[in-house]
């Protein structure tokens, strides 16, 4: 089986008001040195052996529904982990 | 005319595109569920807003995979209207049929009121019956209708005159150029944010969202005398 992790990331050229919002609220509360927040999602996968080309197959998946490239990057860490 | 009013699991302006259709205009309309696998019968498609699949992952994007949105592509390719509005116009972007995409709301909140509209261009089968430059006040009720392409698009936007509603005065949402609503290059699919569905009658505190209908119509019906 393959535990897969996506994460997906407003890309750096479009402003992210929820990570702004978040960031002011930190310096409210006295952080300092913030330089920027950025918020995001996280996605976990679970493929079985089945699935022949797991980074293909996951790239597609990214491309296809779960980011929206025009205004989100994307990245993706792949395990291989024993089945319970 | 037969318009096909679209109906996803959380739609819920269907009934009020509806009630502009059939009441208003007093041409056909029928709901069609989401999995229906043809629009042939329809001369015109009208996405409703609402929260279609929950808004889960992002707005209209789950949406964009259901059955009848082949068929919606088929019907934008065969030069037949499209409207999307609000969660209509998420979905039409999530499917590729307009450019660019749709941020949270600048203020991260929803915003539920009256704003003016400027009509950008009037040479559209939406908007033919507006003057240009015209101010007109349609609602919105959204939290993601804060605009967004490249510039590349933008500049394309721009010279094919795709811009067909822009916010007048304030903008409500923080959306690139103040954009409420486009179309494609062919000019058959709009999609808008603000609801011009929820302004079809002065009891509903303005009718002047039914010249956008009535556009649709009266080019439809010049466009089909030539066959009558």
């Amino acid at each position: 089986m393959y535990k897969v992790k996506v994460y997906v990331t407003l890309r750096e050229s479009v402003l992210d008001p929820q990570g702004t919002a978040v960031k002011n609220a930190l310096a409210t509360h006295r952080y300092e040195g913030i330089q920027d927040v950025r918020i995001g999602k996280y996605m976990e996968l679970t493929l079985d052996e089945s699935v022949q080309d797991v980074d293909s197959t996951v790239k597609e998946m990214c491309e296809r529904l779960l980011a929206n490239t025009v205004i989100e990057d994307y990245r993706y860490e792949v395990e291989e982990v024993v089945a319970q | 005319m037969k318009f096909a009013v679209i109906v996803f699991p959380g739609s819920n302006c269907d009934i009020d595109m509806y009630h502009a259709a059939k009441d208003e205009l007093g041409e056909q309309a029928e709901y069609v569920w989401h999995d229906t696998e043809s629009l042939e019968d329809y001369d015109a498609v009208l996405l409703p807003g609402g929260f279609s699949y929950g808004d889960y992952l992002r707005s209209g994007a789950i949406a964009q995979f259901s059955n009848v949105m082949k068929e919606v592509v088929k019907a934008a390719e065969a030069g037949k209207p499209v409207l999307g509005v609000c969660n209509g116009f998420q979905i039409l972007l999530e499917a590729g049929l307009l450019p660019g995409a749709m941020r949270r709301n600048e203020s991260l909140k929803f915003i539920c009121r009256q704003v003016e509209l400027k009509v950008e261009n009037n040479e559209t089968m939406f908007s033919a019956g507006y003057e240009k430059g015209e101010v007109i006040t349609i609602p919105v009720a959204h939290g993601e209708g804060n605009y967004y392409c490249d510039d590349a698009t933008l500049a394309r936007l721009k010279e094919n005159n795709q811009i067909v509603f822009t916010y007048s005065g304030e903008n409500p949402n923080g959306s690139l150029e103040d954009i409420a609503g486009i179309m494609n290059e062919r000019g058959n699919v709009l999609g808008m944010m603000p609801h011009p569905e929820r302004a079809v009658d002065e009891l509903l505190g303005g009718a002047d969202g039914l010249k956008l209908f009535k556009s649709i119509v009266k080019q439809w019906r010049e466009a089909n005398a030539v066959n009558a």
